[in-house]
């Protein structure tokens, strides 16, 4: 079984420096620290100290921040200055991101890299500014219009997603793609302990990047190919780059499954949720582990579809009304049932209510019925 | 006689040499449409300032698209209506750039409005250019903002209506208001006289962009044959006797003088 994060650090006690952080805070930071040039954003809750601490912080490296006057405006401003080659950040919540859709269909197709942070709310419409993961088809199903797919990281905890900037980073520039970073507004809200461990990705030398055709021909960052046949190429080009990313970027972690027999599929603050309800569970002589997809898109299916051999059963947790639980659908193709909790509009699942799907699962599945 | 004796050498007079920005191809432009004359112009200007090797621009959605095309500049496509919030990354990033606009009325006045208000408000050093024929060419010739009461369009068949859908927007005039504004002028395609004041107009606002001033717009009056129904000698003539009273040409705003010493 292959775990790819939450590794134990190696680091005596003694010389790990930690700090009590705020999520949307911690993400700026390490934005900051990952060499980001330019921050173009609006406000929105529950990211607006996002923005907040930009304001702040890219003035103080000598970097752009620019408070735009609509979320329109601001993916827009950062096309502008990513085509220039520069590391950019936006940052929203739901509503804001909905407005974006334009653009990041436009930077898909012109091939512009850009990490965009959504901090989830309760939808639909201006819904609530409680945490939700309402967005998950918004985000890993194209966003905008036309034939796409995005990168999509979802950390669940506050230093997962410092150290997911900086891959976002690098997964935008190395194939010049806009990446979503999505949190909720949990992650983004609350404080938590985190080390203060930054990465700064190696700078690139982009033949595409915009900066005035001086002593070469003019460089055109675009999306429009009128000819069919020439826009059907680009498909087969954008098709050949997302089976790549499919390769090479696909991320998840497994807690506790060496001995399970029902697997729990969460990602984000649900997961975190999953993670207590299991140990509830466990204290009652149930067998049960964790799945959590880290990136959304691509969707770790060939490993959730491994669990299958020696799960009975799943449980879907989401802070929505079932949206993953179409993935895990299509990963699982039938071959194991599937229960679903989740809950809407800013209520998050409890640990008690996950452990009593789990025993509607385990009943269902021909387990003990405890 | 011989042949010889017939041939004089003579230094040929150069009367017109099409400008090295400008691509040696033919346009997608109708015959009669007034994009060919403004990029000629864009082209001359940058080309005299010298600025082509520093420029980046930036493409409307419409016919102008193509701008990218016949233009041998840097080129960034915005979304529709969205150029000078592209044109503004590109600015805070790119310090020592020259940044260029150029968008036609359904994409500047109609779905764009937002963005170039704002654009001039925080007074960005880009210069924009603003081709308003009154009309949406490239879909088919439908009403604009721009467009004048009683114009026939396919979307507005038995003529604009102003009780119906509002009067034209004197887009120039309003963001003129705006101290952000350093240079704000209007000219016209209508003949030679017109074309050689728009450049003019084109020049000074790139020189405003280049001393630091402001926002710079030139508002292109210009003529759309196919979508107003006309020929392209009528559609000049429909340009200087009816569109032009509406839109008169001419600086609109200059608050370079006053950081000039007058």
């Amino acid at each position: 079984m292959t775990v790819v994060a939450d590794k134990p650090t190696e680091a005596p006690l003694a010389r790990r420096t930690r700090i009590l952080r705020k999520g949307n805070e911690a993400i700026a930071e390490a934005a900051v620290r990952a060499g980001c040039d330019a921050y173009f954003g609006y406000p929105i809750t529950p990211q607006a100290e996002l923005l907040e601490w930009m304001a702040r912080r890219m003035p103080e490296e000598g970097r752009v921040f620019l408070q735009a006057e609509s979320e329109l405006a601001a993916i827009n401003m950062a096309l502008g200055a990513a085509a220039c080659g520069k590391r950019v950040l936006v940052s929203s919540s739901s509503p804001g991101m909905s407005l974006m859709a334009e653009a990041m269909s436009y930077m898909a197709g012109s091939e512009v890299p850009l990490v965009v942070v959504n901090v989830m709310r309760g939808g639909p419409g201006l819904g609530s500014i409680g945490p939700s993961q309402g967005d998950y088809f918004q985000a890993t199903k194209g966003h905008g219009h036309g034939d796409y797919r995005l990168p999509v990281f979802a950390p669940s905890s506050i230093g997962e997603a410092m150290d997911l900037v900086a891959t976002s980073f690098e997964v935008a520039e190395k194939y010049r793609t806009p990446v979503i970073l999505l949190a909720d507004g949990i992650l983004g809200q609350a404080m938590e302990p985190v080390e203060e461990v930054y990465r700064m990705p190696p700078r690139q030398d982009f033949d595409w990047a915009l900066g005035g055709a001086d002593g070469r021909p003019p460089r055109v960052v675009k999306s429009l190919h009128l000819k069919p046949e020439a826009l059907e190429a680009h498909n087969r080009h954008l098709r050949a780059k997302e089976a790549a990313i499919r390769d090479a970027e696909t991320r998840w972690a497994g807690e506790r499954l060496e001995d399970a027999d029902l697997v729990i599929v969460a990602y984000g603050t649900a997961a975190r949720v999953a993670r207590t309800a299991i140990a509830l569970a466990r204290e009652s002589g149930m067998r049960v582990g964790l799945f959590r997809p880290i990136s959304l898109w691509p969707y770790p299916d060939v490993a959730l579809r491994a669990l299958a051999a020696q799960a009975r059963g799943f449980l879907v947790v989401e802070m929505s009304a079932g949206q993953m639980l179409e993935d895990v659908r299509l990963a699982l193709e039938g071959a194991r049932p599937i229960a679903f909790h989740g809950r809407t509009g800013g209520m998050v699942p409890t640990p008690g209510e996950t452990v009593a799907a789990l025993h509607r699962l385990d009943r269902r599945t021909g387990g003990s019925g405890r | 006689m011989t042949v010889d004796e017939l041939t004089v050498e003579e230094e040929p007079r150069i009367l017109y040499q099409p400008p090295e920005l400008l691509a040696d191809r033919s346009t997608s432009y109708c015959p009669g449409c007034g994009h060919g004359v403004v990029h000629r112009l864009v082209a001359e200007v940058l080309g005299e300032l010298g600025l082509g090797p520093r420029t980046i621009a930036v493409a409307p959605v419409g016919c102008a698209v193509f701008a990218y095309d016949y233009l041998e500049l840097d080129f960034v496509e915005a979304p529709h209506g969205r150029a000078p919030a592209v044109a503004t990354g590109i600015r805070r990033v790119m310090p020592d750039a020259f940044v260029l606009t150029y968008q036609g009325d359904g994409d500047l006045a109609a779905i764009g409005t937002g963005e170039i208000v704002h654009a001039a408000a925080r007074g960005e050093r880009i210069t924009a250019v603003f081709v308003n024929n009154g009309i949406y060419g490239m879909t088919g010739g439908q009403m604009a903002p721009t467009t004048l009461v009683g114009q026939k369009t396919t979307s507005c068949p038995t003529g604009r209506d102003p009780a119906f859908t509002g009067a034209p927007i004197p887009m120039t005039e309003m963001l003129a208001v705006l101290p952000g504004v350093a240079y704000a002028a209007r000219g016209s395609v209508a003949d030679a006289s017109s074309i050689g004041k728009t450049k003019q107009y084109l020049r000074k606002a790139c020189q405003v962009q280049l001393a630091g001033a402001g926002f710079a717009i030139v508002e292109v009056l210009s003529t759309c044959p196919v979508g107003w129904g006309l020929t392209p000698v009528e559609s000049v003539e429909r340009l200087r006797d009816v569109v032009a009273p509406v839109y008169p040409p001419g600086v609109i705003v200059d608050r370079t003088s006053a950081t000039r010493g007058g």
